[in-house]
């Protein structure tokens, strides 16, 4: 969408004292008020996170490989659902989304830093501690949190274990990390951009996140209220989610999803950003309808704050309530149909060519308009009262979260990885990573939709013979898709060596965007003053 | 835009700061996490001593940090666009406040709108009152619970009436302390500022006092979901006057010390902007809560 005058002569023909300053060593990264190794901190942080996640995952589809108890006790299972999803959600894709849009949105809209720099690196450290707090709350007397990542009164109140307390407070810094790194992200957006950076010639990845940033702000507190509430209902005799004192257990359930379903877009609009810079890219044209991407993603933060009630249609609400929110969670698709035609128009009579983000991306559409789709069915009130709580459920969203959002961050790192490191990544290796994630993947979610359909639930350690088949299969494209990432890890190490041929400035023949004239690798400091966008 | 007019936007370099502010806000998590445990049941440990030495290396942590930015403002270093990153910060900060007393605010209506009413049968639910507690009858304020604890109304007149003339004559006073800061008119600035900053303490004292006579007449926390939405709202919103309170006084010692000009008083403005949304809170508190 941009282009700039004169930018390399800003980077190259300035000599500030920071700029051959790069200080070294540990406190480097302890202290640091860069952008760029602030996002490097996230996403490694979000790396190592996605494989200890990933590991518990391994733990659940180990016990699931057949039917019966074999491996784990139910309790520790529960704990590793619990766990896996509370990573995954918050310590995984939201910090990669913000490692991101940390390296990024400077760089795209022509900023020296982040407009906050200090409480920047503040928001990254809170993580590798809140999930300390969280991971060591496993090994206390009676467990870990095991009452699923949503953590549904009385499961979390009456019938949890002790460490409830340590889960919410360690709940309570993520959010504190989240909403300082969101005012830094949408004060970035609205104060720093370069002369000439108009909105509407903003990079949608810099559009989503700034909407993205929108929903964090407003609905993190709400997730920190309802943590309150539970800690204040299990331990100080409040009665907020028991009918004895008058309270619901449903009231927990509307406010953890009036949090939850922004979450979930919160989730997914960076990687709908991505896609948008990626897209265009290796089709060589134009993005089509940048203008109806712009207000296809306002479109969909504004409703995903009234639908939050169809993660809830079978606890008895009145019908008129889900006839409401069933209509409402389908106006979702329009805005969302708009992206996924824009997509395939950009594509359409394009140049194309098939390097590896492109590859990413181009499964991100498929496989992410699968788990849409599949989302539009549970959204039918009725059809849901068979489908809820069953691997249907686990099936589509996973379909969104993982071929979804972790696909668009994979995409993303590939994107961008010579920009950071100047060097090309080991194409052999990213290929390998590709076809073997993407292959296993499918194995391991398709066919939980048929499992699902037939009936079997969700969060259960032991299920009926009749799905043992299928779940054998789902167990092997599972251990196959957590193996395939270890070969993204070792091709993330080499990256970081700095191994492999340099890069162009431009990288990528067809990439747009002033983070595209900056030299490669992108220096310490980039934009000391603002280059003119035309 | 001609280049030379652009000032330079500070970036500061590093700073210990950040990383002291995570670990305070660990040990306040664990130490939080642990008390709360030790303190409801026989179990023993350091959680109360851990939640202190957070809170102090926070205190360390804030001082350090805004003696820094104080310099770098005295120096002249923040450009204006600075500034407004500032003020745009707060801004959102603030809003995310007013989103976690929402949550609060719709626990109230649900409770009060829907969980009560249809735990005494109204909409489709009589037989959820048949079955579960057929006795119980629906009212608000909810005095006896479904399981039959009973707690007392609170009345908006008295206390909760004058506190609510206190906190909007206080709004008041620190509007006419920010004019006499515009208008650097300093001794105007000074009176209306401790004025603002007394009738803060004197809310909190009654607020105190308040509580004491809640408990006294049967309202307590756990007497079910009228006394809990009352005293977590009530509860968060004393909180937020605390801290409040304790950011005019920090402003008022900067002033003696002769900070802060007409132009550039962006920790001024964050710190009335503040005391304003507390304000606000307490008005839709008011009526929401004591009156409605």
């Amino acid at each position: 969408m941009t282009s700039a005058t004169d930018t390399t002569a800003h980077v190259d023909g300035e000599h500030h004292d920071d700029h051959h300053h790069i200080p070294k060593g540990l406190t480097r990264w302890l202290f640091t008020t860069n952008h760029k190794d602030i996002g490097t901190l996230y996403l490694w942080f979000a790396f190592i996170m996605f494989l200890v996640g990933g590991a518990m995952a391994m733990v659940i589809r180990a016990e699931l490989f057949q039917p019966g108890l074999q491996i784990v006790e139910p309790n520790f299972f529960n704990q590793m659902t619990t766990v896996h999803g509370l990573i995954m959600v918050f310590g995984a894709v939201m910090p990669a989304f913000t490692g991101l849009a940390n390296w990024l949105v400077p760089m795209m809209i022509g900023a020296p830093d982040m407009a906050l720099p200090r409480m920047n690196n503040w928001s990254f450290w809170i993580l590798p501690f809140a999930f300390l707090i969280l991971l060591s709350s496993l090994f206390m007397e009676g467990g870990g949190p095991a009452f699923g990542w949503t953590f549904y009164a009385p499961l979390s109140t009456t019938y949890s274990g002790d460490s409830t307390a340590l889960f919410v407070f360690s709940v309570h810094i993520m959010g504190i990390s989240s909403i300082m790194g969101a005012i830094n992200v949408i004060v970035t957006i609205f104060n720093m951009r370069a002369p000439g950076m108009t909105y509407m010639k903003m990079p949608l990845f810099v559009w989503t996140w700034l909407i993205t940033a929108f929903l964090l702000i407003a609905v993190m507190p709400v997730l920190a209220a309802a943590v309150t509430m539970v800690l204040t209902d299990k331990f100080f005799g409040t009665s907020f989610f028991d009918a004895a004192g008058g309270g619901d257990p449903v009231l927990f359930q509307h406010i953890f999803w009036f949090f939850g379903h922004p979450e979930v877009y919160i989730m997914i609009l960076p990687a709908f950003g991505i896609i948008s810079q990626i897209v265009p890219t290796f089709s060589r044209k134009k993005l089509f309808g940048y203008a109806s991407m712009v207000y296809a993603t306002a479109s969909i933060a504004l409703l995903s704050f009234v639908v939050w009630a169809h993660h809830m249609f079978t606890t008895g609400m009145p019908v008129a309530a889900e006839m409401f929110f069933m209509i409402a969670t389908m106006l979702i698709s329009v805005p969302t149909g708009v992206k996924v035609f824009n997509w395939v128009a950009t594509m359409w009579r394009g140049s194309l060519s098939f390097e590896i983000p492109m590859m990413f991306a181009i499964a991100f559409i498929v496989l992410f308009t699968i788990g849409g789709l599949s989302g539009l069915m549970l959204a039918i009130t009725p059809v849901d009262f068979q489908y809820h709580d069953t691997y249907f459920v686990v099936a589509h969203f996973h379909y969104v979260l993982v071929t979804g959002a972790v696909f668009s961050i994979m995409a993303a790192v590939y994107y961008w990885l010579p920009k950071w490191t100047g060097k090309m990544f080991d194409i052999t290796l990213a290929k390998w990573h590709f076809w073997c994630s993407l292959i296993s993947v499918n194995v391991l979610f398709f066919p939980m939709h048929f499992v699902g359909l037939a009936g079997m639930p969700r969060r259960i350690p032991d299920y009926a013979l009749q799905f043992a088949d299928f779940n054998k299969w789902i167990s092997v494209g599972g251990f196959a898709f957590g193996l395939s990432q270890l070969i993204f890890l070792a091709l993330l190490i080499k990256a970081c060596r700095h191994q492999g041929e340099s890069v162009s400035d431009q990288v990528w023949d067809g990439a747009e965007g002033l983070e595209w004239e900056i030299p490669s690798p992108a220096p310490y400091h980039t934009f000391d003053t603002p280059p003119v966008v035309k | 835009m001609a280049q030379q007019e652009y000032q330079k936007y500070y970036v500061p370099e590093q700073s210990i700061w950040p990383i002291v502010g995570a670990v305070a806000l660990f040990l306040i998590a664990v130490g939080a996490g642990n008390y709360t445990i030790e303190a409801t049941s026989d179990k023993e440990g350091f959680g109360f001593y851990t939640l202190m030495a957070g809170l102090v290396v926070l205190l360390v942590m804030l001082v350090g940090w805004f003696k820094n930015q104080i310099d770098e403002s005295m120096s002249g270093l923040y450009s204006d666009q600075l500034s407004r990153s500032y003020r745009q910060g707060m801004a959102w900060f603030i809003f995310s406040e007013v989103m976690f007393f929402v949550a609060f605010f719709g626990a109230l209506f649900y409770a009060r709108n829907i969980s009560v009413e249809w735990l005494g049968g109204a909409s489709n639910n009589a037989m959820t009152n048949a079955v579960l507690w057929p006795d119980f009858v629906a009212t608000w304020p909810l005095l006896v619970t479904p399981g039959g604890e009973t707690s007392t109304q609170m009345g908006w007149y008295g206390l909760p009436a004058i506190n609510t003339l206190i906190l909007v004559v206080s709004s008041v006073t620190l509007h006419f302390a920010h004019v006499g800061l515009e208008e650097n008119k300093r001794t105007q600035l000074n009176v209306m500022l401790l004025v603002t900053i007394l009738l803060g303490c004197i809310f909190l004292g009654l607020q105190a006092y308040e509580y004491i006579h809640a408990y006294n007449i049967g309202l307590t926390l756990d007497s079910g979901v009228y006394g809990n939405t009352f005293f977590l709202l009530t509860g968060f919103h004393g909180l937020h006057v605390t801290l409040g309170t304790i950011i005019l006084i920090v402003l008022y010692f900067r002033i003696l010390k002769g900070h802060f000009t007409p132009k550039e008083h962006f920790a001024f403005q964050a710190g009335s902007w503040y005391w304003h949304f507390v304000d606000v809170v307490w008005l839709a508190l008011f009526v929401l809560v004591y009156i409605i």
